[in-house]
């Protein structure tokens, strides 16, 4: 009975976090009053239901005492006492089914990735008002201490209180623009978890899952945007070959060599229906671009070969929405792939060398060009430089065992 | 709530306001500006502030009084004047803010305004 109450309790808090801290907080911009008027309600769920039962509607009944406890907090705070009124009304039909009040988690995600919100912090807020994860594990999924995420989001929550950012859903006008800071918030949790995974001995927390989670709920409330359906399949492509990523003993694989027969078919189709409903919108943005280079990919095996020529036109689009060094080096590589190494290398001479300098991938692909153009003192270096600037032991042992023998002297002959 | 529109200008703006090339432009952009917000009911109150180099700046440090010509720090944009705004939230400030003349050429900076201390 004990323990489910308990399990009752911690999975009603689970799937309606979200829902209540936005609900909660969409009144009086409160963030923090919101998500602890929630967890004492947590708490006080934990110490009542063992003894009188777990209620008929578990989750109206947090949202109750949620609600009463921020109502008795405005009490006390006379600045704020015509805002208890305003509650009480909010809250009216309180015991009634959370289904019945409206979901307020769209706007929630658009306060987080408000632009006057510092935008390192866009992410992990996310992470925290809309998914309910705590300061430690946002932290080791971003790589820093508990103590300053913990800061961090204190001061963000700080700043949409006491500057008044709006709680709601952007206007027409500006709704592409404020739309791509929420999906860029939600592909940055998700490549932050893809860039630190692969070889797991970063120890970093692993928020792929989170971000899809995400992903998913914004294509739920914005059903007419074309980007969020992108922004989801992109993500389903790239978790649908987690299983493909490493071979049994650990080892890195590279795309073009991964075994198609590891990759999820089921996450694949899901990702295909997206990028399909999408295109009908006919609204074409970056993250649906890059969608369709996944889905170019995981249609080797049907044709035997990746469409290199399908793969080119794709980041030739890609660099003109969004210039960034990945979309830059992804184009500089098919070029490479389909023998245009002049352009290749042109490509890779434009980028700007303090930008490049600490990139990986730059040097990995500077390697190859160089070595295609026979100039292997130069592809050397750049070898050197990359097994440098890898952090990841397996990827690290992959080019030191595939990479570097191609660029030894004796590989000319 | 109320905001403070910190309105940021550079030496071009502050040159354009004493006559010369562009005078009339500067000010009819002001004298738009200052009526669509009067217009709209939301000045609490505002001021333009005479040029940089007519400020003076004063700090005490180890109970001297030290008077300094200029400005408190020297730098690309100065403070060239304020408004203080009554509007719903932050978002409609930065629009506001957004349609200075002063965010086009300088940059505008926007912070609430602290309330009064609360009556005991």
């Amino acid at each position: 009975m004990i323990m489910d109450a308990r399990r009752v309790a911690e999975d009603a808090a689970r799937t309606s976090y979200g829902r209540l801290v936005a609900l909660l907080a969409s009144r009086d911009r409160d963030l923090a009053a919101a998500e602890d008027a929630l967890s004492d309600a947590f708490v006080a769920a934990l110490k009542s239901w063992p003894e009188t039962g777990v209620p008929t509607n578990p989750k109206g009944w947090l949202m109750t005492a949620a609600r009463n406890r921020m109502s008795n907090l405005y009490r006390h705070d006379r600045m704020r006492a015509g805002l208890a009124d305003d509650l009480e009304r909010h809250f009216a039909a309180s015991m009634q089914d959370i289904g019945a009040f409206p979901d307020e988690r769209l706007k929630l995600l658009f306060v987080c990735a408000h632009p006057a919100i510092d935008s390192a912090i866009r992410t992990p807020l996310m992470m925290q008002t809309v998914l309910g994860l705590d300061a430690a594990r946002i932290a080791s999924a971003f790589l820093t201490s508990p103590a300053t995420m913990g800061q961090r989001l204190v001061r963000a929550k700080a700043k949409i209180r006491d500057a008044a950012i709006r709680f709601e859903v952007p206007d027409a006008d500006v709704m592409p623009e404020r739309l791509t800071f929420v999906l860029d918030a939600i592909y940055a949790a998700f490549g932050q978890a893809w860039d630190a995974v692969p070889g797991g001995d970063s120890g970093a927390v692993d928020l792929t899952a989170e971000a899809i989670f995400l992903g998913r709920l914004l294509v739920s409330l914005l059903p007419g945007s074309a980007e969020a359906k992108g922004l989801l399949a992109l993500m389903l492509y790239c978790e649908a070959r987690r299983g493909a990523r490493r071979s049994a003993d650990g080892a890195f694989v590279p795309l073009d060599e991964q075994d198609p027969a590891l990759w999820s078919r089921d996450l694949i189709i899901e990702a295909e229906a997206l990028l399909t409903e999408a295109s009908a919108a006919a609204t074409l943005g970056r993250y649906q671009t890059e969608a369709a280079i996944q889905s170019v990919h995981v249609q080797r095996p049907f044709f035997g070969e990746t469409n290199y020529a399908a793969l080119r036109s794709l980041y030739a689009l890609l660099v003109r929405q969004h210039p960034g060094l990945g979309a830059w080096l992804g184009y500089s590589g098919v070029l490479l792939k389909l023998g245009e190494v002049g352009e290749a290398l042109a490509i890779l001479d434009d980028m700007p060398t303090e930008r490049v300098a600490a990139y990986q991938p730059y040097w990995v692909l500077r390697a190859h060009v160089m070595r295609a153009l026979s100039q292997l003192r130069e592809a050397r270096h750049a070898a050197d430089r990359a097994i440098g600037l890898t952090e990841d032991e397996a990827v690290r042992g992959y080019l030191l065992s595939k990479l570097m023998p191609l660029v030894k002297p004796e590989a000319t002959g | 709530m109320q905001y403070m529109l910190i309105l940021n200008e550079t030496a071009e703006d502050f040159a354009k306001q004493v006559g010369g090339e562009g005078t009339e432009e500067y000010w009819g952009g002001w004298h738009a500006y200052i009526g669509a917000m009067m217009g709209a009911g939301i000045v609490v109150n505002g001021d333009g502030l005479e040029p940089p180099h007519t400020a003076t700046t004063v700090r005490i440090r180890d109970g001297k009084r030290l008077v300094q010509d200029g400005p408190f720090a020297d730098s690309k944009e100065q403070l060239a004047g304020y408004f203080v705004i009554e509007v719903p939230d932050l978002d409609t400030a930065l629009e506001w803010a957004a349609r200075s003349p002063a965010a086009a050429t300088g940059s505008v900076e926007v912070r609430p305004v602290m309330p009064p201390p609360q009556a005991a």
